[in-house]
């Protein structure tokens, strides 16, 4: 039997303990039946997906869609619960990726990022029944690029299809380097310059700030968030964190 | 050796076999280059030991925190290549948490100061910092082969250290590194006068190399036989430089591009037409195929159809590799199926070694798998779908697997998928004798499976469990087993924290690493014993506890 505060623990705040619960299992409906033994010994039933942090869906997403709700481990789980479930997944799926709604588990299947990527670069270009979806949906599945920080010991790799904004990639990326002590500076609410406020980090230690940069197509390296998000992650080869005062001289030239 | 040359007398008596002097031992030894041959005979006696430590040249240490780089050194004392291994395998899909450890500087800091006749050093899943690699061009003078794989944490900078100091330099094979870039001219940095290397490979990394240099290096090696290239060097310019440097037998020509072009490869192949060049070329999919082919790497979107023409030429083939070009393309519109691979096994009579990604599978398929090729040394199987029947059947795959092991006496390395009951555990614990590396995702039904493998499976050294309904009661009932292999991973499992207390206060030589969540680093002294656990991984050490945690990671 697992008590609230393990639900706590392995990343879910009671609230979404109750959402998750009633996550999708993997696997096509139907498939294993309830053995008694099981749950008699307590044990979940079959394994139902950890999320980490932000709820993360069940790989079937796309395709089980609204069978959702035949969930054999819901035995507590109302009907209504499942209805709440099925419309959240349309919504989602109605959304461009968010990183919440991502049909992906972590590190399945087991292929290596980097090869990920370069099968992503290699395809030739997917056959687009028309314009209009073309330009919605992305071409490819993830898009990683590399991000170094100053000073920082180890390279790390982000998927930029992930993220819908820039205010989601500096939070991730500050996640990603907190080791280093980084933290979100204080946006100086400039509307008209939004996308470049959200993208100032500090490093905490010693107070300095850094600034998100990032190499474009054509090998510049450019402040992030001078352009519209879509332009960003269609010409980014890779992002450093540098020392603000690096950055000097930086910036659009268009 | 005491007095050589024959005496009147007859010879006194052979001294009895334990007091012969440790240079016969040595060079008795020195036949033996099995590194657990050289084990067992050094478990002998004290002798033994002692001769059998001194002269022992190739050291691997499979897993960096079993022992401390000082004891390697000390008990090792004239290795001339190590081999030392850092990360748990699943680290390569994101699951270890970043700045895990496996720092690769301690065993490069010992190395220097210990082995200073060291020759070769291979690092894989390790963090090795540019510093590491300054260290090895400056440390030995003898220094040979550097070969680093899925490491991470070093640039061009450190590469350009190694071209310029490593006088005597034969192999640099990076396979699969995340290398940074700091548009460091890294190759122009190996001086004129070095001509020593022999195999090249710099495939993974993803910066521009200067074709020009690479002409002049590559010309001036005259002994260069395998050279694996990244896709900055265009294919039209791979002709001129093999024109220039035939001495090459292999050829990798790294990752295509999207404005790949067939009438490319033609020019390619033409330009060394009768020369027996082997030209390997992954993620290709309008393959050339070569009926010399030992080692076949290609994306499904070669398809059955594709595979069946492999089957038919390629009768040498060893080792086979199928990966998804589109993995979260739920609807495959790739045709691909179980078919490939019966029929490659079923024409491939040296086929031992497939990676296998497909949609769907049948039992009747494995087995007649398992019919076809006895002789799989290694089979994995990544069925994408978790929990994905027979498609036909609609059962669980237990039969198809059970046949694989029972069939594949030689079986080493297994990884299975699809869905699957605790039966198919049963067979494997029974069968799998020689079984040394299983991987598990998504199956079983109950503490049972995982109590299946652990008391069987006599030969298993690492164990890799992802997603299974295991508990704590298969894990503490074997937990003498552990001692027995290397190393234990079980993630999103059914484990408690009181477990693997329980565990490590048993087992002492075990060290019980716990992860959780980053962003709730709590540290786990005050989480109670029914709290479940997230990440475990556990592995035999003479160390005890590293001390190099990240916050995330705990030994109970």
């Amino acid at each position: 039997m697992a008590p609230p505060q393990e639900r706590d623990y392995i990343g879910l705040s009671p609230a979404a303990a109750a959402a998750a619960a009633t996550e999708l299992r993997l696997g096509l409906p139907g498939t294993e039946e309830a053995e008694g033994g099981e749950e008699a010994a307590g044990v979940p039933l079959t394994l139902e997906l950890l999320p980490k942090g932000s709820a993360k869906r069940g790989f079937t997403d796309a395709i089980v869609g609204g069978s959702a709700g035949q969930l054999l481990d819901a035995a507590a789980r109302g009907k209504a619960a499942a209805a709440e479930e099925d419309e959240e997944e349309e919504e989602e799926k109605k959304k461009a990726q968010a990183p919440a709604a991502k049909a992906q588990v972590v590190g399945w299947p087991p292929i290596r990022s980097y090869r990920k990527n370069t099968m992503a670069m290699s395809l030739p270009a997917p056959k687009i029944k028309d314009d209009v979806e073309a330009k919605q949906t992305p071409t490819q599945g993830c898009l990683y690029v590399k991000v170094s920080m100053d000073g920082a010991p180890y390279l790390r790799k982000v998927d930029l299809k992930v993220y819908n904004n820039y205010k989601e990639l500096s939070l991730a990326l500050e996640k990603m380097f907190s080791s280093f002590t980084v933290g979100l500076g204080k946006s100086n609410g400039k509307s008209g310059r939004e996308g470049l406020a959200d993208c100032r980090l500090t490093d905490l230690k010693n107070g300095t700030e850094l600034v998100l940069t990032y190499e474009d197509k054509d090998g510049d390296w450019m402040l992030v968030g001078d352009v519209p998000w879509q332009m960003f992650t269609d010409s980014c080869r890779r992002l450093r964190i540098m020392k603000g005062s690096d950055a000097v001289g930086l910036g659009k030239y268009r | 050796m005491g007095r050589g040359g024959s005496r009147a007398a007859p010879a006194a008596a052979m001294p009895p076999w334990h007091a012969l002097p440790d240079e016969v031992w040595e060079h008795a030894f020195s036949f033996l280059p099995a590194a657990s041959d050289r084990g067992a005979a050094a478990g002998a006696c004290r002798s033994w030991l002692r001769a059998e430590r001194r002269s022992r040249r190739r050291l691997s240490v499979a897993n960096c925190y079993a022992a401390s780089p000082q004891d390697a050194v000390e008990r090792f004392p004239a290795v001339r290549a190590a081999e030392v291994k850092g990360k748990p395998h699943f680290a390569d899909f994101g699951l270890v948490p970043p700045a895990w450890g496996a720092a690769a500087a301690p065993w490069v800091a010992a190395a220097a100061d210990g082995w200073p006749l060291l020759e070769e050093l291979s690092f894989k899943r390790m963090v090795v910092t540019d510093e590491c690699l300054e260290m090895i061009a400056a440390s030995f003078r003898n220094f040979q082969v550097l070969r680093l794989v899925s490491c991470e944490g070093f640039s061009t900078a450190g590469l350009a250290a190694i071209a310029a100091g490593c006088r005597n330099l034969r192999e640099l094979d990076l396979q699969e590194n995340e290398i940074e870039d700091c548009s460091i001219h890294w190759l122009s940095l190996f001086p004129e006068s070095f001509t020593s290397l022999v195999t090249l490979n710099f495939s993974c990394l993803e910066g521009d190399v200067n074709i020009n240099v690479l002409e002049r290096l590559v010309t001036r090696c005259r002994n260069l036989k395998t050279l694996k290239l990244n896709n900055s060097i265009p294919l039209d310019k791979l002709a001129s430089l093999l024109h220039k440097a035939p001495q090459i037998v292999e050829l990798g020509t790294g990752r295509f591009s999207a404005d790949y072009h067939p009438n490319l490869f033609e020019k390619l192949e033409a330009a060394f037409a009768g020369d027996g060049l082997a030209v390997s070329v992954s993620h290709l999919h309008k393959f050339h195929l070569n009926i010399e082919t030992v080692n076949f790497q290609v994306m499904d979107l070669i398809e059955d159809h594709g595979l069946a023409v492999v089957a038919s030429s390629c009768n040498k083939l060893q080792e086979l590799r199928v990966f998804p070009s589109d993995p979260f393309d739920a609807a495959g519109q790739v045709s691909l199926t179980e078919r490939g691979l019966v029929d490659v096994s079923a024409s491939c009579p040296m086929l031992e070694s497939v990676l296998y990604f497909c949609r769907r599978m049948t039992n009747e398929a494995l087995i007649a798998i398992a019919k076809n090729r006895p002789n799989f040394t290694c089979f994995r199987l990544c069925i994408i779908e978790p929990h994905t029947p027979d498609y036909i059947t609609h059962q669980p795959l237990d039969a198809g697997f059970s046949a694989i092991v029972e069939s594949c006496k030689g079986l080493t390395r297994l990884s299975v998928s699809g869905l699957l009951t605790d039966h198919v555990f049963k067979s494997i614990g029974a069968h799998a004798d020689r079984l040394e590396m299983l991987s598990i995702a998504f199956a079983g039904n109950s503490d049972l499976g995982l109590h299946y493998i652990l008391s069987g499976c006599k030969s298993l050294k690492k164990l890799e469990i992802r997603d299974c309904p295991f508990g704590d009661k298969p894990l503490l009932a074997n937990a003498a087993k552990l001692e027995t292999m290397r190393s234990l991973w079980m993630s999103s499992c059914s484990l408690t924290l009181g477990a693997c207390r329980q565990l490590a206060r048993k087992m002492p030589r075990l060290s019980v690493e716990v992860m959780n969540d980053p962003e709730r680093a709590c540290p786990l002294d005050s989480l109670a014993d029914e709290t479940l656990i997230d990440k475990l991984y556990v592995y035999r050490t003479i160390a005890g506890p590293r001390s190099d945690t990240p916050a995330c990671v705990q030994i109970v």
